[in-house]
């Protein structure tokens, strides 16, 4: 009825209240720091924070384009391991009852631990780095899209078998279909880990990157420029985070169209009660 | 009828090995049944009877452990896709619109999708469906659901219907017009269908011929002939000639359902016996 209105009030409602809560927290940061006279190099003010974001812009961008590329590049490795993996573990039973202990196995493997064999193994260049991210975050990719895999109705399966579709074809209509939306869960996860997986690989060995600038402000106690580095790489995340989410908004339209009917039949209900 | 049944079942009966050292159960045992080319015929019976496996049988999802299913007098060499089948549940695909939901079984069979959404569009109106071309499954109300299902099975172009309790999960009043509905588009071109129900009254109201099946193991007790007109109107539920064939049908229902526990409990198929 009133589309244009409850749209508009539903955005106002999902996007004020962490904005508000942000300001709060940036100004209470801000008032600790001057009232309490706190060091920079102990805890610098957001305002000093967001100075040397401005000041040493060039440097940052240089280097958070480093980063960038070998997020990106372990990301899509790590859809291309676990979706492969999930596909595989899913083609036959005796593949799955070989396969699928090792993959949780292989989580209780600490990569800090395994990274400087990477390092021995593919030297200082991109590999290795791509190789972490990669590791890093295929897990949740691809327990999702086997969990995912399994969501087609046993029935619906059936009536394709009925109505003469062969095995890829089942696959393929349906369930392909069915496992999107947990694909896309398990990529929101992996998303926020390949910026972690970043930092790290970069911390055992790198010239440049984000990761890498922050060891060598760390030597030199620059906690101001430190923060910086720390919001960018957080902006980085956030940022392949919501290009997932718009992915998914654009790819499965009928997974929000339905959940939203769903919700807004909840919402009448509980108005009308109230 | 007896010279050119469209579908005739003979001597079907299955029997499912134990798990780890349990017994054999048996789920059908020498059930007959027969079906004239456009008859509608129904098969009554209490949860555990082996109407969900009769069904898969038919349907070529398992094979029978002996006996034989006949369409137009002679076994085909592969019984699957050879019947339609409309599962208890709609299965239809949230992922697509509900026209391409209904021309699923076309698109398997290779015909072009514009062709295929023409010949579904022409359906639309007669199945209740106008309108809702562009929606999602989701935004359907349980009875457009369950007509936008069969309409998919109708489509699929196949000349017998296997349809297993369409109407179960709706309430009284949406199933009494789907009965109604579905009625008149039966009338209308005379596909042959074989319905299951728990109810009685529906199997009725709507069939030619209501085989009434007791468990376990599973069998047909009692075979009657449903000689009302048609077209049939809602009020002949009130009928005297109704309210007898209901008697003679529920007393060996009643029975079976003594002897295997519960008329009213949905009768789905274990995994063990679908896999």
């Amino acid at each position: 009825m009133f589309a244009r209105g409850t749209r508009s009030r539903r955005i106002a409602a999902a996007v004020l209240p962490p904005l508000l809560f942000a300001i709060f927290v940036l100004g209470a940061w801000q008032l600790y720091t001057v009232v309490g006279n706190i060091k920079e190099s102990t805890l610098p003010p957001p305002t000093a924070v967001a100075e040397a974001l401005w000041n040493d812009r060039s440097l940052l961008l240089e280097n958070a384009w480093v980063t960038i590329k070998e997020i990106l590049l372990g990301f899509a490795a790590a859809i291309v391991l676990g979706v492969g993996l999930a596909v595989l573990i899913r083609s036959s039973r005796t593949i799955e009852r070989a396969v699928y202990p090792w993959l949780v196995v292989s989580q209780m493997v600490p990569i800090p631990a395994i990274a400087p064999l990477l390092i021995i193994w593919f030297g200082f260049e991109m590999q290795p780095k791509i190789i972490v991210i990669m590791l890093v975050s295929f897990f949740p990719i691809a327990v999702n899209t086997i969990d995912g895999l399994r969501a087609a109705e046993p029935e619906l399966l059936n009536l394709l078998r009925t109505l003469k579709a062969n095995s890829w074809q089942r696959f393929r209509k349906a369930q392909l279909p069915a496992a999107l939306p947990f694909l896309f869960s398990g990529l929101k996860v992996a998303a926020a880990l390949s910026v972690i997986g970043a930092v790290f690989a970069e911390w055992v060995g790198a010239s440049e990157g984000l990761g890498y600038l922050i060891l060598v402000l760390n030597n030199q106690t620059a906690t101001t420029e430190m923060f910086a580095v720390i919001v960018t790489l957080a902006s980085i995340g956030i940022a392949l985070f919501l290009i997932v989410t718009l992915l998914e908004r654009l790819l499965l339209p009928w997974y929000y169209e339905s959940r939203e009917t769903e919700g807004e039949g909840l919402h009448l209900e509980v108005e009308e009660k109230a | 009828m007896q010279a050119g049944s469209k579908l005739k079942i003979e001597g079907l009966s299955k029997t499912y090995r134990g798990t780890g050292g349990g017994e054999n159960v048996t789920a059908l045992k020498d059930v007959g049944i027969e079906i004239g080319a456009g008859e509608f015929v129904s098969i009554v019976g209490p949860s555990g009877c082996g109407k969900s496996t009769l069904f898969n049988i038919i349907a070529g999802l398992i094979r029978p452990s002996s006996g034989k299913v006949l369409l137009d007098g002679r076994q085909p060499d592969e019984l699957l896709g050879s019947v339609g089948y409309m599962p208890q549940r709609d299965c239809l695909m949230p992922w697509r619109t509900v026209l391409d939901n209904t021309t699923l079984g076309l698109e398997l069979n290779g015909v072009r999708k514009k062709q295929a959404h023409k010949q579904a569009l022409a359906e639309f109106e007669r199945f209740g469906l106008a309108g809702f071309e562009k929606h999602w499954p989701a935004k359907l109300s349980g009875g457009m659901k369950q007509r936008a299902a069969l309409l998919r099975t109708f489509l699929a172009g196949r000349d017998v219907m296997l349809l297993d309790e369409p109407f179960g999960a709706l309430d009284a009043l949406t199933r009494a017009n789907m009965q109604e509905w579905l009625l008149d588009v039966w009338q209308e071109d005379r596909k042959t269908i074989l319905f299951v129900t728990h109810d009685v009254e529906e199997a009725i109201y709507l069939s030619d011929r209501v085989y009434v099946m007791s468990g376990r193991p599973g069998r047909v007790s009692l075979c009657v002939d449903v000689k009302l007109d048609r077209p049939r109107k809602p009020e002949i539920t009130m009928s005297p000639e109704f309210l007898l064939l209901k008697q003679k049908l529920l007393r060996p229902l009643e029975e079976a359902a003594a002897t295997s526990g519960g008329l009213f409990v949905e009768d789905r198929p274990t995994l063990e016996e679908q896999l």
